[in-house]
């Protein structure tokens, strides 16, 4: 029983610890699709933020100014991706599949600059995003370690929640979450209400950006302790994933995102049994995903105007 | 249009001059790059051209890492021009070289004319399979396209994984590999030839079969019914149904032919150049580099042959970087920023504006 618990309390951590990387990408892909702009090139801002998320706690020491500018590459990249789709009319698709070209190879020709190598110097103990409740839970009982398993764990990780619920509320209960998602539906009437459609997508870009950039830094900076290039593999396109799973609302996003994390979760631990082949346990996020779909949740509706350009009539 | 057309309006108009311009502008950010990290900007092109075009053997290699580029460009153009946006062609790759490499082992006894066919076969029915079930998932039950594919994409590549360390297919060393498929299956040219024009080892002939691709899907888009009722989807669906296509229909026809060619390029891939499927630890990004060879050749078929040659000779020219000391990702901010300029190209159209006094343009067409 005492095993059980353990092996549970385990699982838990592994969620924990693998969803924010995503949870961040994913509300921050929010942003984008409903104000109208597909954005693909997660996948690069992601890395953009977790190169310059480590590099910068690695040579100032300090994990939330590292946290910070990961999160401001990836804005940077948010920028471009605005720039060209909502000013310049661009494909959002091409875009973004430059993008993914683009941040990556920046990110990896700048880590062989500065370090000689394509990865980064590992992290000092000190510059990595701290654990959080260390040795403020009993572990002489079985329920005490239970919780010492599951809730040390990264800041990055509470502050995810955080971040979802402020997300939320900025959706659901502000202005400007309102003219947002009023943009991602009929650009044409929010323009004609005097909402300036194209400054709205701008920075619901540029904030996608943002996020993304948190979410990559997450990976390098707590999960992993140093920049590879296989740091991001696929976690951007996994944000866009689960943000279609959560019908574009930044709950449903989370839904999506913590089904992940447990899936990886539980690929963690089961990999480390012979029973069954590691690339089987692999697999289950994603066969999870499509099943849960077939059975809960369908079709989603996808932002009327999700994709097109919006051309400002004169 | 009673005006004659002048250079500036050509400039302007052409799509091909709007690549070409994308690809210098490429090539000058990745210099600007180059020089920031202090490397000899002209010896590092020097060395990316010399390793593409010095004699017979460097060409021959281009092509054959362009081969597979150009037949999942093929794939990704196709379901472009429909309306769908293929982003799971990495699974349907990775699907359709795996199939074409347990065929190629289990089968290696038949002779190389039943083999060779067998293979191809089997990788695009695989590669097809691949894309009907994310059709069918969205007809069925609504499910969008573009979040199954990246799922499918991620089966297919634990799947071959799984796959590859069968018993029956797995390599008896020690590599984390299949066995080789057999000789019958591969399809690399006759040595004497190799020999003979100083070729590189894996020559082989897929890129006719890339070659017959590109006319194949020409002709099926641009001059069949099928491709007419195909693009009318694309375009607009509501419109095609009104007039009688089945929307569901056809979006499952246009994923089986573009899962079909990407299949076959995964089997290009490997009866040409690999031989056999390594268990690998990500993706490899067949897929995702399709994508950009569709977008570099505009979705035309004979665009993304010559995209598919240039994104090949690229990624083998980039491998030589590092002999000058130059990183080999200056190739990926080159063509990001190719694929960015092609998103953006409508800015070369405003050249015009530059030229003409803005107050009575008039000419907006």
């Amino acid at each position: 029983m005492t095993a059980i618990i353990n092996e549970l309390g385990v699982i838990l951590y592994a969620t924990l610890l693998y969803t924010p990387p995503l949870l961040f990408a994913a509300l921050g892909s929010c942003f984008s699709e409903v104000s109208g702009v597909v954005n693909i090139g997660m996948e690069g801002m992601m890395t953009a933020g977790a190169f310059s998320g480590c590099v910068v706690a690695h040579f100032t020491g300090n994990p939330w100014i590292g946290f910070l500018c990961g999160g401001l590459a990836g804005a940077l990249f948010g920028m471009l991706h605005a720039l060209a789709t909502v000013r310049l009319g661009a494909d959002q698709t091409i875009s973004g599949t430059a993008i993914n070209f683009l941040a990556p190879g920046v990110a990896v020709m700048m880590a062989k600059a500065l370090f000689n190598s394509t990865d980064t110097i590992p992290l000092m103990p000190a510059a990595k995003i701290p654990l959080l409740f260390k040795g403020a839970f009993d572990t002489t009982t079985v329920f005490g370690t239970f919780l010492k398993n599951v809730f040390t764990n990264y800041a990055t990780t509470y502050l995810v929640f955080i971040a979802v619920i402020v997300v939320w509320f900025i959706f659901y209960k502000t202005r400007f979450g309102l003219r947002m998602r009023a943009c991602g539906e009929h650009p044409q009437a929010c323009e004609t209400l005097g909402i300036n459609v194209l400054r709205t997508r701008f920075l619901c870009v540029t904030i996608s950006g943002f996020m993304a950039g948190l979410g990559g830094a997450c990976v390098t900076m707590a999960i992993t302790n140093q920049f590879r290039p296989i740091s991001i593999v696929g976690q951007g396109f996994i944000a866009i994933a689960a943000v279609i799973f959560g019908k574009f609302r930044p709950q449903g996003a989370m839904l999506g995102c913590l089904l992940f994390g447990f899936c990886t979760g539980l690929k963690v631990v089961l990999g480390n049994s012979n029973i069954v082949s590691a690339q089987l346990i692999s697999m289950i996020p994603y066969v999870v995903t499509v099943i849960v779909l077939i059975l809960f949740v369908g079709k989603s509706h996808v932002p009327a105007a999700n994709g097109k350009p919006f051309v400002k009539s004169k | 249009m009673d005006k004659k057309r002048t250079l500036i309006d050509v400039i302007a108009d052409s799509r091909l001059i709007h690549t070409i311009l994308s690809i210098i502008i490429g090539f000058l950010v990745g210099a600007i790059f180059l020089a920031v990290m202090k490397i000899p900007v002209g010896e590092a092109y020097g060395m990316l051209f010399k390793s593409i075009f010095s004699n017979t053997k460097n060409l021959s290699y281009c092509i054959v890492y362009g081969t597979p580029y150009i037949v999942v460009g093929l794939s990704v153009a196709f379901s472009f021009r429909t309306g769908v946006f293929n982003i799971g062609a990495e699974g349907q790759f990775v699907m359709g070289s795996l199939a074409a490499c347990v065929v190629g082992i289990l089968c290696g006894s038949l002779p190389k004319i039943l083999l060779i066919p067998l293979c191809f076969l089997a990788a695009a029915v695989a590669g097809a399979i691949w894309g009907v079930i994310v059709g069918f998932l969205k007809n069925k039950w609504g499910i969008n396209e573009v979040l199954s594919m990246i799922m499918f994409n991620w089966i297919a590549f634990y799947l071959s994984n799984f796959i590859a360390d069968f018993p029956a297919i797995h390599n008896e060393g020690t590599a984390e590999a299949t066995r080789t498929v057999s000789d019958n299956a591969r399809t690399l040219l006759p040595a004497g030839l190799i020999e003979k024009f100083n070729l590189c080892p894996t020559a082989n002939w897929g890129i006719l079969v890339a070659v017959i691709l590109t006319v194949v899907v020409y002709f099926v888009i641009e001059k069949t019914t099928l491709g007419y009722e195909l693009k009318a989807v694309g375009f607009n669906k509501s419109a095609a149904e009104y007039g009688g296509i089945s929307v569901n229909r056809s979006i499952l026809t246009a994923l089986a032919i573009s899962g079909a060619l990407a299949g076959l390029g995964g089997a290009l891939q490997l009866l040409g150049m690999g031989g056999r499927i390594s268990i690998f630890t990500s993706q490899e990004g067949f897929g995702f580099a399709g994508i950009v060879v569709a977008l570099i050749g505009v979705s035309q078929p004979f665009g993304v042959l010559l995209a598919g040659l240039f994104y090949g000779a690229l990624t083998y020219g980039g491998g030589k970087l590092n002999l000058v000391k130059a990183p080999t990702q200056v190739v990926d901010i080159i063509v990001g920023t190719v694929v960015f300029f092609i998103a953006i190209s409508s800015i070369f159209g405003a050249i015009r504006y530059l030229k003409k006094s803005p107050q009575k343009g008039g000419s907006k067409s």
